[in-house]
């Protein structure tokens, strides 16, 4: 039986007892490339990605779940990585904006379509706008308007491009079953 | 946020001896949608953090039992938000799960953690210089005298006004779901019905669980009603946000469309998942008409009082019952 982690300040500052730790080394994949670190447990998945790995195409919006600014992958599945504890990332892969475009730097299809149909103005909420998307479609939720509507309502844009980014993601939607 | 300790154990009974021995305020971390939450806010402070997010005892699904369905804790919402048997049979659970969050929070977020999210208003969120004595036990309630227009109104008491802001459990209650859940004195299975307190004078203490006690699974009774369900959900905005008032409702018809069972229960208006027993009563051996409809839900909201702002939640719900007990009855198999 572990000894018990007391509660007051000296706790906090000193070294836990197994199994618990106040550093974390945590290993994942991030678009592809295997990443390993020592994590302090309270670092979010977001802050992660922009302050260490220097990924800042990830949005931080709220900082809170509520804007979907920060939306990532973790395998293949779309998270506020805002309130995923980095921890949390061990063993998975995570996929962010920087890791969508081909192989010779060409858009990915809903990248691509967010250009044709003007679905952002100043730009913040776009690539999780564009993470929710492509889930969205992988996910078979965006049928039609209104379910795409429904599926992507934790992607708030204050700009109101809407009707850009729902154009955007059907249309790339009526392609993939065609 | 302040500093805590991690450990993420290999299996159930690991991580409930490493909760015991990181003493009374550790808990345990699932989908982190409200725990990570509120602890960036500071308004939760766990020394230490057991993660139980993957454990694959807790995952397991299984909707194909002849007697119950049964949900491990750990399953996401989203997941079982698409169980075929649920959205064939069981749609106000399917729906109540749909309309919870984003789709984000619901693929994060699991199935066992939503029963236990706080029950909260801004006033709790917001920290100081706001009173709450769900935060800190005794100082006051400042949405009682402020902007209570989300705030409750059935089950409050002069201590919190707070809304019990959960869908799903709301769905579980009106089918009388359990769960069984594991702890430092062993198992026990507990009603759904009995899990949440209301308020009263201690609104710190949301639910009957002891100090490291873990949702190991979710059992619902299998029953026919449940094909003529229903969750309806009304919101200040179509999608995601939190329910002004819901309601979760099945009824089962005989031959002559008269009602033979009933199952009502209300959200987004009581402090804790609101069962409608009386409202139930009022349905069953009668048609199912606009008129014993809207009888019901003038019955669930019998015991409610209105505070500042949120009096038309109680015109709004009866409504929402009688618009579900309409959606439910179109549904039911006669």
């Amino acid at each position: 039986m572990a000894t018990p982690v007391r509660t007051d300040e000296t706790a906090r500052t000193t070294a836990p007892s197994p199994p618990f730790s106040t550093t974390v080394h945590v290993g994942f994949r991030v678009n592809d490339e295997d990443v390993e670190l020592d994590l302090d447990p309270r670092e979010s998945l977001l802050d992660v990605l922009r302050e260490r790995l220097e990924l800042t195409g990830t949005k931080k919006g709220c900082d809170h779940g509520h804007c979907g600014a920060c939306t990532v992958h973790v395998d293949g599945r779309r998270v506020v990585s805002c309130l995923t504890p980095a921890v949390q990332a061990q063993g998975t892969a995570v996929t962010t904006i920087e890791g969508v475009a081909g192989p010779g730097g060409e858009l990915h299809p809903v990248q691509q379509a967010f250009v044709d149909h003007d679905a952002l103005q100043c730009g913040y909420c776009t690539p999780g706008q564009v993470m929710s998307g492509i889930a969205c479609i992988d996910e078979g939720h965006a049928g039609d308007d209104a379910q795409a509507r429904e599926y992507l309502s934790g992607n708030l844009c204050r700009c109101g491009a809407y009707p850009g980014i729902v154009a955007a993601v059907r249309a790339v939607a009526d392609r993939s079953e065609g | 946020m302040r500093p805590f300790a991690y450990a993420a154990p290999a299996s159930v009974p690991e991580a409930l001896d490493a909760l015991v021995a990181a003493g009374p305020d550790a808990r345990f971390l699932a989908g982190g949608t409200t725990l990570y939450d509120l602890m960036k806010l500071g308004v939760e402070a766990p020394p230490a953090v057991v993660d139980v997010h993957r454990l694959p005892e807790l995952a397991v699904v299984d909707t194909a039992g002849p007697d119950e369905l049964v949900f491990g804790a750990g399953a996401r919402m989203a997941d079982v938000a698409e169980d075929p048997v649920l959205l064939r049979d069981y749609p106000m659970l399917a729906e109540s799960l749909a309309k919870a969050a984003s789709q984000q929070l619901r693929t994060m977020a699991t199935v066992g953690g939503n029963l236990l999210q706080r029950t909260r208003c801004s006033y709790f969120r917001g920290g100081a210089p706001f009173a709450c004595n769900k935060r800190e036990p005794g100082s006051g309630c400042s949405a009682l005298e402020g902007i209570d227009r989300a705030h409750a109104v059935l089950g409050t008491s002069d201590s919190c006004i707070a809304t019990y802001a959960g869908d799903w459990a709301v769905a579980l209650i009106a089918l009388d779901a359990v769960v069984d859940v594991l702890g430092p004195d062993g198992a026990r299975t507990v009603a759904l019905a009995d899990l949440h307190h209301e308020p009263g004078s201690h609104p710190e203490r949301e639910t009957t669980l002891a100090a490291g006690e873990l949702i190991l699974r979710i059992r619902v009774p299998t029953t026919r009603t449940a094909r003529g369900s229903t969750y309806h959900k009304i919101r200040d905005r179509e999608s995601y946000a939190f329910a002004l008032a819901s309601a979760a409702t099945a009824v089962a018809l005989d031959a002559d469309g008269v009602v033979t069972d009933a199952r009502i229960a209300l959200g987004g208006v009581a402090t804790r998942p609101w069962r409608a027993a009386a409202a139930e009563r009022t349905l069953v051996g009668a048609p199912l008409t606009v008129d014993t409809a809207r009888r019901a839900g003038e019955a669930a909201l019998a015991g409610a009082r209105p505070g500042r702002h949120n009096g038309f939640k109680i015109e709004l719900a009866v409504r929402t019952v009688t618009d579900a007990l309409r959606i439910a009855g179109e549904r039911a198999v006669q």
